[in-house]
């Protein structure tokens, strides 16, 4: 019991001594660490107060004088600073938790390194696994979560053609974006358009390619099928080749006046008794490019799902489906009840990001017609997804840096808000041991 | 499965009829569009209609034109050398990181992983704006360090995962046995733990090299000048102006940009479609 108390006090003398930095590992007498942890904290006063302060404020006013503060460069720079603050309040947990569990150690009579030689052979050892995942961390501290940031910042300023650094300053306009988007008369009406194809479009594409895979894996999984390699190999081409050139491909192909469907395809058909089809408008008519678009995913898509429900299928024990056949089930019962649940729920988190990946695919939707034909206004074209959207909010004549800045957090939230339950499903923390 | 109907005569031979109508119509749904763009590479003269025709003379000209006449070559080395510096990169670290969380229990592990699967949701898109912007300030437009630091960075959480749960298949007992041996913790990983993950590792360095050859968005977006385009962003500048078409240029671009691809891809599918089954569904 007293032994407890004399534990408990002191790691909590020791954690209590750390909030200076390094004070706590001095109680602990370990003086090259608390040395260390100190210079670390007096480092980053220092910066703090040189630069850090200043770039703090920067990032709050976005500049006063216009023609000389660049509030680009102002927001960049806080950016930056408000990354190393979040790194050192970081450290400065770990400090507290360092000490104290140091002090817990040292009181249940465990052996702690004090000395600097000690120190560096313990990190050695100790500080192998941080060593290794730093290349990781840098990476997506600089590519993904610095970038995310200025993002998300943008899309609360009024950054656009009117107000271009350094001549002009910008400034923090709060919900203002997102209220245009949701409420100013031209913005959305483009963006209720644009939205709503985007759903459309994701929603047919994918699941059309699902289904299409599924099938495909179905029949060619029937065992009398003579050639089974040749039609593997045919059904796997559509991935096998990068979809940016089966997509320009597409293009040409689906040309008005000189592209195959209209020139080689409807001729040959309407040779066939009681069909006369008319030349179709594939890329001057709305209807028809994104008629054509769903087409040319599900092409694209379906040997994805094919090799995926084809491995789930040779998985299935034959037990399974000869004890359903002596209980008298018939093939849809069989279907239903063994094949299509084991398809579904080993699969289904590779499903979800399809749909994901489909709602930004950027590439078919520019390569295909550039988002065109037509327009729906605020310089969306009428196939335009809300990726494409954004490409040319961004890089037009007349640029909108923050609406498209705004556009890109919602769609952003959508897709991990999708992505949370593919991977609740998926169940991705299962099968860790010791989480 | 043996059949889809029901076991009687009839229904056996319907059935059969009706799978090979499908797979013969789907065969050649996927076939026509690809045979097109590769008869046309080879078809004399300015091909005017993109159609599948056997009639006309045979040539190589358009590759000769592709190679002296436009950008091709510079846009192929482009692809290379970003594809290559990616893969390199990204599987190095990615490597790195897989084996520490899967072998190593160090202070914060669990938080970190939990990090890297909420890090792995944001897409790549949801920072495009600020890619430009930062691209435009800092005159990284048309710079591959740049472009490449994003598609290595935009990699890596996903991959680790998979990579982690790859590592997680080799037995532990294989390294303790090293260490009691006297191996380090570098000779463990490169000489007793690396060599069994081999099968990984090229399918690893296959995405991370197919994923910027094939990329249009990022390439689109932060490489402007002619000469510095990719192959996905240059051969569409051949047909992406109705009035002069290159059609002939762009299925002789497309034929050697697939090429390679296509027998990389059915060299290593099987790998990869495990990779991804083992990987990617459990975690």
């Amino acid at each position: 019991m007293n032994k407890d108390q004399t534990l408990a006090k002191r790691s909590r003398k020791a954690a209590l001594l750390s909030i200076i930095p390094g004070a706590g590992q001095i109680a602990n007498r370990q003086f090259s660490k608390g040395i260390l942890f100190l210079v670390i904290t007096g480092l980053f006063i220092c910066e703090l107060a040189v630069f850090g302060y200043q770039a703090l404020i920067g990032l709050a006013t976005l500049g006063t004088v216009p023609g000389e503060d660049h509030s680009l460069f102002l927001l960049i720079e806080g950016t930056l600073q408000l990354i190393l603050t979040l790194v050192f309040l970081m450290f400065y947990i770990f400090n507290l938790y360092d000490a104290r569990k140091t002090a817990a150690m040292k009181a249940a009579g465990l052996k702690i390194s004090e000395t600097a030689g000690d120190m560096i052979r313990n990190a050695g050892d100790k500080g192998f696994p941080y060593l290794f995942t730093l290349p990781a961390y840098l990476m997506m501290v600089f590519v993904i979560i610095f970038p995310v940031l200025v993002t998300l910042f943008i899309a609360f300023t009024n950054y656009d053609f009117y107000h271009i650094p350094p001549n002009s300053l910008i400034d923090w306009v709060g919900f203002k974006n997102f209220m245009n988007i949701f409420f100013l008369g031209s913005y959305r009406q483009t963006f209720a358009d644009v939205l709503g194809w985007t759903i459309i479009w994701t929603i047919c594409a994918t699941t059309l390619q699902i289904v299409l895979g599924i099938v495909t894996a179905l029949v060619v999984n029937q065992n009398f099928i003579k050639g089974k390699r040749m039609f593997r190999i045919i059904f796997l081409l559509p991935w096998a080749v990068p979809a940016f050139i089966t997509i320009m491909s597409f293009a040409n192909i689906f040309n008005d006046s000189a592209g195959a469907m209209n020139v080689q395809v409807i001729p040959l058909l309407n040779q066939l008794p009681f069909v006369d089809i008319p030349a179709v408008a594939w890329k001057t008519d709305p209807f028809w490019t994104k008629t054509a678009l769903i087409m040319i995913q599900t092409w694209l898509g379906f040997p994805y799902i094919y090799v995926m429900v084809t491995g789930v299928l040779q998985a299935i024990p034959g037990e399974l489906y000869e004890a359903a056949k002596i209980d008298g089930a018939t093939f849809i019962q069989r279907f239903k009840h063994i094949t299509l649940p084991m398809i579904l729920f080993a699969t289904a988190p590779v499903m979800i990001t399809q749909y994901t990946f489909n709602f930004n695919n950027f590439s078919i939707i520019y390569l295909f017609n550039e988002g065109g034909p037509g327009s729906v206004g605020a310089g969306a074209g009428s196939t335009d997804i809300l990726i494409s959207w954004i490409y040319k909010l961004t890089t037009g004549t007349s640029p909108q840096y923050s609406v498209a800045a705004a556009v890109t957090l919602l769609i952003s939230f959508i897709v991990i808000g999708v992505s949370l339950i593919a991977f609740k499903k998926s169940n991705a923390f299962g099968n860790e041991e010791v989480m | 499965m043996r059949g889809i109907f029901k076991n009687t005569r009839f229904t056996g031979i319907l059935n059969k009829v009706l799978t090979y109508i499908f797979l013969t119509f789907l065969s050649i749904v996927i076939i026509y569009p690809l045979l097109i763009t590769a008869s046309s590479a080879f078809r004399v003269g300015n091909v005017a209609a993109f159609t599948l025709d056997f009639s006309g003379q045979w040539t190589l000209d358009h590759f000769k034109r592709l190679f002296e006449e436009t950008l091709y070559l510079n846009w192929y080395g482009n692809t290379l050398v970003i594809a290559l510096s990616v893969m390199v990169f990204q599987v190095t670290i990615v490597t790195l990181a897989g084996y520490t969380y899967s072998r190593y229990r160090f202070a914060g592990r669990k938080k970190s992983l939990i990090f890297f699967l909420i890090i792995q949701m944001v897409p790549t898109m949801a920072a495009l704006t600020a890619f430009y912007v930062l691209a435009m300030l800092i005159g990284a437009l048309d710079q591959y360090w740049f472009l490449t630091a994003i598609y290595i960075g935009g990699g890596i959480p996903m991959n680790t995962w998979l990579m982690k749960g790859y590592f997680d298949t080799v037995p532990r007992e294989i390294d303790e046995a090293a260490r009691i041996d006297g191996a380090g913790h570098l000779r463990i990983f490169a000489s007793v733990v690396l060599p069994l993950v081999k099968p990984m590792l090229a399918v690893q360095a296959l995405w991370a090299f197919m994923g910027p050859f094939g990329d249009y968005l990022l390439a689109k977006f932060l490489l402007r000048s002619p000469e510095s385009l990719t192959i996905a962003v240059g051969l569409q500048t051949f047909i992406s102006n109705p009035q002069q078409q290159k059609v002939a240029l762009f299925a002789a671009g497309a034929i050697l940009a697939a090429l390679p691809i296509c027998i990389l891809f059915f060299f290593l599918q099987k790998n990869f479609v495990s990779g991804l089954t083992s990987g990617g569904t459990k975690g």
